[in-house]
């Protein structure tokens, strides 16, 4: 076993772990934050995504002790601490970018990572971007929608919801 | 996964030095090797931490050559503005390795090592002729790779590092198998001082390989037409899976030939 500490949402947090212990079982069982899934469990869904020092990555994949140290943000830390969500997940809502909400905490993190690297994607980059992220609902229309939407609304701009 | 030691060493010595522990094993990316760890096809003792190695970080782009050490992740090749201008085709390359995640943990370091025959960097750097640097020395491409998943590796020794000359010209065309992100069939085709190379990754069963046929064809006439004239490398040998037959793959072998050749 191996202690651990990290900065998560925030929050300085640290726990025991096993050298196999991964990112997303930390997650899930040492701290009870169960908003990052599991959907694959093979590197290919994307429902684990999770910032590590503000990039994505799939917490399926990484060793827990591995990110010791780091800054840590999951679905949990996107809304205010007020419940007020974020412009990028009122948009999943308002533009139906969701249906069994399963994938969508991938996709909110994995979308928030594009979006503070280029804050006016295109169509085809938001689609490109989503490469690693897997939904069996939506068929991703209404996803991209509102990746664009919260984009523009970030940017100051309004588009309309349908 | 088995249960195993975690090692973060600071050093390239340190880490060789835990590297010659009985059934240890370095970690750079993970994106490979935890897959297969979960899947229990290896029981390493420990796993060495390669990424936490200064020394193994960073890209240095020279006047006649670019360095990318070997834990630097492919999203920083892929972004790397001295990559970018001396070879345009290598950071492009880097871009569409996998997704963001893949590439934001994934390095070249790794991806050399484990030498998958559908692995991008391969065609890289046999195509351009680069050098791979190791903890004890320096190993030329064509030495490099000996097969899929083979190397020129010795146990315990670490890919510190690959060089790529810059070319005149360069570029990579792969055709992408969807539902991995892998090459099907990728080519990097590449102008240099010293002559024209052309790597396939992803159709052979033998691994990363390069066309002889269309390096002199293109030798004295470097554009697509001069490929088109030349019969697809032969069927035989080529890897076939419910993805592609291997004559589908062999013709693919041109086709990408050709595209890379025009992006160039
Ligand atoms: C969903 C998905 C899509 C992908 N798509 C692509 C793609 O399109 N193209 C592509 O090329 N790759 C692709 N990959 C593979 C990816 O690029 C890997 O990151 C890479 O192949 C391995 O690098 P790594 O740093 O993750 O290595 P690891 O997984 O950490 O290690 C891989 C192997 O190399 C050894 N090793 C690691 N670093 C070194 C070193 N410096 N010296 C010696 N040995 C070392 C390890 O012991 C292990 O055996 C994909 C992976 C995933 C999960
Ligand atoms: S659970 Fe991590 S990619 Fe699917
Ligand atoms: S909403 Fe169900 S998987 Fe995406």
């Amino acid at each position: 076993m191996a202690s651990v500490s990290m900065t998560v949402n925030g929050k300085a947090v640290s726990g025991e772990v096993e050298g196999r212990t991964l990112l997303v079982e930390f997650l899930r069982e040492g701290l009870e934050l169960t908003g990052t899934h599991v959907g694959c469990d093979t590197s290919q869904c994307g429902a684990c995504v999770v910032h590590v020092n503000g990039e994505s990555v799939k917490a399926c994949s990484v060793l827990a002790v591995a990110v010791d140290g780091a800054d840590i943000r999951t679905i949990e830390g996107m809304a205010a601490p007020d419940g007020t969500l974020s412009v990028l997940q009122q948009a999943f809502q308002d533009h139906h970018g969701l249906q069994c909400g399963f994938c969508t905490p991938g996709m909110v993190m994995s979308a928030a990572d594009l979006l503070q690297k280029n804050a006016d994607p295109s169509e085809q980059e938001v689609r490109e971007w989503l490469e690693g992220n897997i939904c069996r609902c939506t068929g991703y229309h209404n996803i991209v929608k509102a990746i664009l939407a919260a984009a523009a609304t970030l940017r100051g701009e309004k588009i309309a919801a349908e | 996964m088995y249960a195993f030691d975690y090692v973060k060493p600071a050093s390239v010595a340190d880490a060789v030095k835990a590297l010659s522990a009985e059934d240890a094993q370095p970690i750079s990316g993970g994106q490979t090797l935890i897959p297969t760890l979960k899947q229990r096809l290896g029981q390493p003792s420990a796993l060495v931490d390669l990424t936490k190695i200064a020394d193994l970080v960073g890209i240095e782009a020279g006047s006649d050559s670019v360095l990318v050490k070997g834990a630097t992740t492919h999203a920083a090749v892929a972004a790397h503005e001295g990559v970018m201008q001396a070879i345009p085709g290598l950071a492009k390359l880097a871009a569409h390795i996998g997704d963001p995640q893949v590439r934001n943990r994934g390095t070249i370091g790794g991806s050399v090592a484990n030498n998958d025959p559908a692995a991008c960097y391969p065609a890289a750097v046999l195509g351009l002729g680069a050098t791979v640097l190791t903890d004890r020395r320096e190993i030329a491409a064509d030495d490099y790779f000996q097969g899929m998943f083979t190397t020129a590796l010795e146990e315990g020794e670490i890919v510190t590092g690959v060089r790529f000359p810059i070319p005149e010209k360069s570029a990579y065309a792969k055709f992408v198998q969807p539902a991995s992100r892998f090459a099907l069939t990728g080519v990097y085709a590449a102008k240099l001082k010293g002559g024209v190379r052309v790597a396939v990754t992803g159709a052979s069963e033998s691994g990363v390989f390069r066309w002889a046929e269309a390096e002199a064809a293109l030798a004295s006439n470097w554009s697509p037409e001069a490929v088109e004239t030349l019969a697809a490398p032969a069927a035989d040998g080529m890897i076939g899976d419910i993805h592609g037959a291997p004559d589908y793959r062999a013709h693919l072998v041109k086709v990408m030939t050709k595209r890379a050749v025009a992006a160039a």
